[in-house]
């Protein structure tokens, strides 16, 4: 490798400069990026890890543009077709093959025994379209659209005295109010796919300035301030999250109780962030460069950015990452029991709710996608913090 | 050692008593009647004030606290005892002693979480060694492999998947729950398998969830181990590789984890709550989450003490091993 890899992290370019003469034309700019980009190349390296970053940019990606991909929007209800198993693709039916997919109308009616039931109409044909127009909705926000990626033929007019036909495409199954889950879940991708860094972020800002203050001012504000984290420690997580909860009334609206939910997750977090914080500062306190960066008349925050930063940020980037698993977690925590988020929000965690009773899981196995999504962004987090960890290690660095 | 421990025991005492004022705080801050009297319709209004008179609900926060702490037992402005007279108080909603409520809910959460962790450990220590010896090879990708998704499979649907799969599909295992209807009907012997097949799901979820974590690190301070000098010299001997891990290596891999049951002990009160809720199983979790609902104080503020008391003592237990096992580590 090109980069001098053995001068510490912080080093700043002068010194590495008349060091190491064999680099002094290269621009120091370049120099100070290439732990990172060493890093960067450590992490491509980790297959697992990589994997994992593609699952998140997806996920991210459908979090994103869930207005576009799903083909309805999360509240869209068709009470006739409540609990409708996943609608079939079809490329080929009695009339022969055709290259543009399509379904079949559904309806629901009455037997004879007085249940409701579903079925097909195999007879028609409503084929798959793309580009399709849609509700208004805001891309990114900001861009108003009417598009959606994909939509159906509508059903033929239903014949007078017959039952009407839907035409409805559940990629997953709908649920009870008949609601397409594959479009809900893309919806309450956002709620997760946001809650984990919103969260991590404010337990940062916590841990950080809490553990910094902890580590660097030392004495009696460190013992308060630990023994403070400590006590929150101390009291089982699962628990004091409910009771947090039931500080606030049990009904509001679904953005408040969003940063009520982060809030809470924060307030439970930050101790032990805040606990490694300072081991960290108060040990990097006392190294020798920070002395000496100290005596060569260096203001505070330069020394905290310069050299206290870039040896704790590693470790920070590390933690938090592996840690939005948590908040995910929490969340659907509080949805499946009802006090997260509320309908007609999806969140992977309210959605689960119904498949809390056996009957109904029995019935329509297919509300479980939202636990299987659960699974697979926390299995993603968790592969790209590995991943992290080794691209990170300083120790790593050298080899 | 002695003066460390109760040293120890002292500052946890003190931090259990705050953790007590901060869980009364918040418990007070929420808002409704305790009991949640006030959404049944059936009371009055009058039968409502008089069972906050009983319960000593209309007194004033602090009074409150001091009540339950037993502190006005001992400054004799109350008749009723405290914890400090070993009594967890009276529960609102079910006009019992809140000691006789937990018994049997503290029972089965207990037993759920003793089963799961001896399986975790009689199962992660053998992997773990089996995955350090055969470094790099297919056993140990896949048992890391498993590991990452034991560690990312969230428990409640895990088990969501196993009663839906072993439950309703074919009808291998009971639905939720620890017992079935007719199990006062049943033989002794009966009964010990009808808890046995109810336990198996949160079991195996518990036990897979803790398992990946032990596992890794069992791995990853064998393959320490396996470095060090003493294991070279050792196989230089002539030693069997047999004799090697398993005499040498494993006892000393295997040391630090002693260390870890500590913390384990601290779990097994709180840690399978969302577990026991999603599958209807009647541990702490339900009866705690009710509590909370019903604003039952003194049922909730039992809970918070011996979450607080399991974890003080956890610690504990975890640095008194430590001190025990490793020569080299010890408290002045």
């Amino acid at each position: 490798m090109a980069e001098p890899t053995t001068e510490p992290l912080d080093a700043p370019p002068r010194a590495v400069q008349s060091a190491d003469p064999a680099h002094a034309a290269a621009p120091a700019r370049a120099r100070i990026n290439s732990p990172l980009r060493m890093s960067w190349r450590s992490f491509r390296r980790h297959k697992p890890a990589m994997i994992g970053l593609v699952v998140l940019g997806l996920l991210y990606f459908v979090a994103i543009f869930a207005d576009f991909l799903a083909p309805y929007g999360f509240d869209d209800q068709e009470r006739d077709l409540q609990w409708a198993p996943p609608t079939e693709l079809r490329f080929r039916d009695a009339s022969g093959f055709s290259f543009r997919p399509f379904i079949n109308p559904k309806r629901s009616y009455i037997d004879e025994n007085f249940e409701v039931r579903q079925d097909v109409d195999r007879s028609v044909r409503l084929y798959m379209r793309f580009f399709v127009a849609g509700d208004e909705h805001l891309l990114l926000g900001v861009i108003p659209c009417r598009t959606r990626l994909f939509g159906f033929d509508p059903a033929p007019k239903a014949a007078s005295g017959g039952d009407e036909y839907f035409s409805r495409f559940y990629l997953l199954g709908s649920d009870v109010s008949g609601r397409d889950i594959f479009s809900r879940l893309c919806y309450g991708a956002r709620i997760s796919m946001s809650i984990g860094l919103v969260g991590t972020s404010l337990t940062l800002i916590f841990g950080l300035s809490i553990g910094g203050v902890s580590g660097y001012v030392g004495g009696i504000t460190d013992n308060v301030l630990q023994r403070f984290g400590e006590m929150i420690m101390l009291l089982p997580g699962f628990y004091l999250l409910l009771m947090l909860r039931f500080i606030f009334p049990a009904n509001m609206d679904s953005v408040t109780l969003y940063f009520l939910i982060i809030l809470i997750l924060s307030l439970i977090g930050w101790p032990g962030l805040a606990r490694v914080i300072r081991g960290m500062v108060t040990s990097i306190r006392s190294e020798d460069y920070i002395h000496a960066a100290r005596a060569a008349g260096a203001p505070p925050w330069r020394i905290i950015r310069r050299h206290v930063l870039p040896n704790t940020l590693g470790y920070v980037i590390v933690s938090a990452t592996l840690s939005i698993p948590g908040y995910i977690l929490g969340e659907s925590a509080l949805s499946i029991l009802g006090l997260g988020i509320m309908e007609p929000t999806p969140s992977w965690g309210n959605m689960l709710q119904k498949a809390m009773d056996i009957t109904e899981l029995d019935q329509h196995p297919w509300v479980l996608w939202p636990g299987g999504m659960i699974f697979l962004t926390v299995m993603a987090f968790n592969l790209v913090g590995d991943g992290l960890r080794d691209a990170l290690d300083p120790r790593r660095l050298k080899v | 050692m002695t003066s460390y421990i109760i040293r120890r025991l002292l500052f946890g005492v003190v931090l259990i008593f705050l953790a007590t004022v901060v869980s009364f705080t918040v418990l007070k801050a929420s808002p409704g009647q305790a009991g949640a009297a006030e959404l049944d319709p059936r009371l009055s209004r009058e039968y409502i004030e008089e069972q906050r008179k009983v319960f000593g609900l209309d007194q004033h926060p602090v009074r409150q606290y001091l009540n339950w702490l037993g502190v006005s037992k001992l400054l004799g402005i109350e008749p009723r005892g405290g914890i400090l007279q070993g009594s967890l108080g009276l529960s609102i909603s079910y006009k019992q002693p809140v000691a006789t409520i937990i018994y049997s809910r503290l029972g089965a959460t207990l037993l759920l979480n003793l089963i799961a962790l001896t399986l975790t450990w009689a199962i992660a220590i053998p992997l773990g060694t089996y995955a350090a010896v055969h470094q790099h090879r297919w056993p140990d990708k896949l048992l890391s492999a498993l590991s990452f998704a034991g560690m990312s499979m969230p428990g409640f649907f895990m088990a969501l998947v196993m009663l839906w799969l072993l439950a309703s599909k074919v009808h291998w295992l009971p639905p939720g729950r620890l017992t079935s209807l007719d199990h006062d009907q049943m033989t002794v012997w009966g009964k010990l398998a009808d808890y046995a097949v109810h336990l198996v799901i949160p079991v195996v979820v518990l036990t897979f969830g803790a398992l990946a974590g032990l596992q890794r690190i069992t791995r990853g301070n064998m393959l320490e181990t396996l470095r060090l000098q003493y294991v070279t010299t050792a196989r230089a001997k002539g030693l069997s590789e047999r004799r090697v891990i398993y005499k040498h290596a494993l006892r000393n891999a295997v040391n630090p984890l002693i260390t870890l049951l500590g913390f384990e002990f601290a779990g097994l009160f709180g840690g399978a709550a969302l577990l026991e809720i999603v599958i209807n199983y009647p541990g702490m979790g339900q009866l705690i989450l009710e509590a909370l609902r019903a604003k039952d104080q003194a049922l909730v503020m039992a809970a918070f003490l011996i979450g607080a008391v399991t974890l003080v003592v956890g610690n504990l237990i975890a640095d008194i091993l430590l001190a025990a096992v490793d020569p080299r580590v010890s408290y002045g």
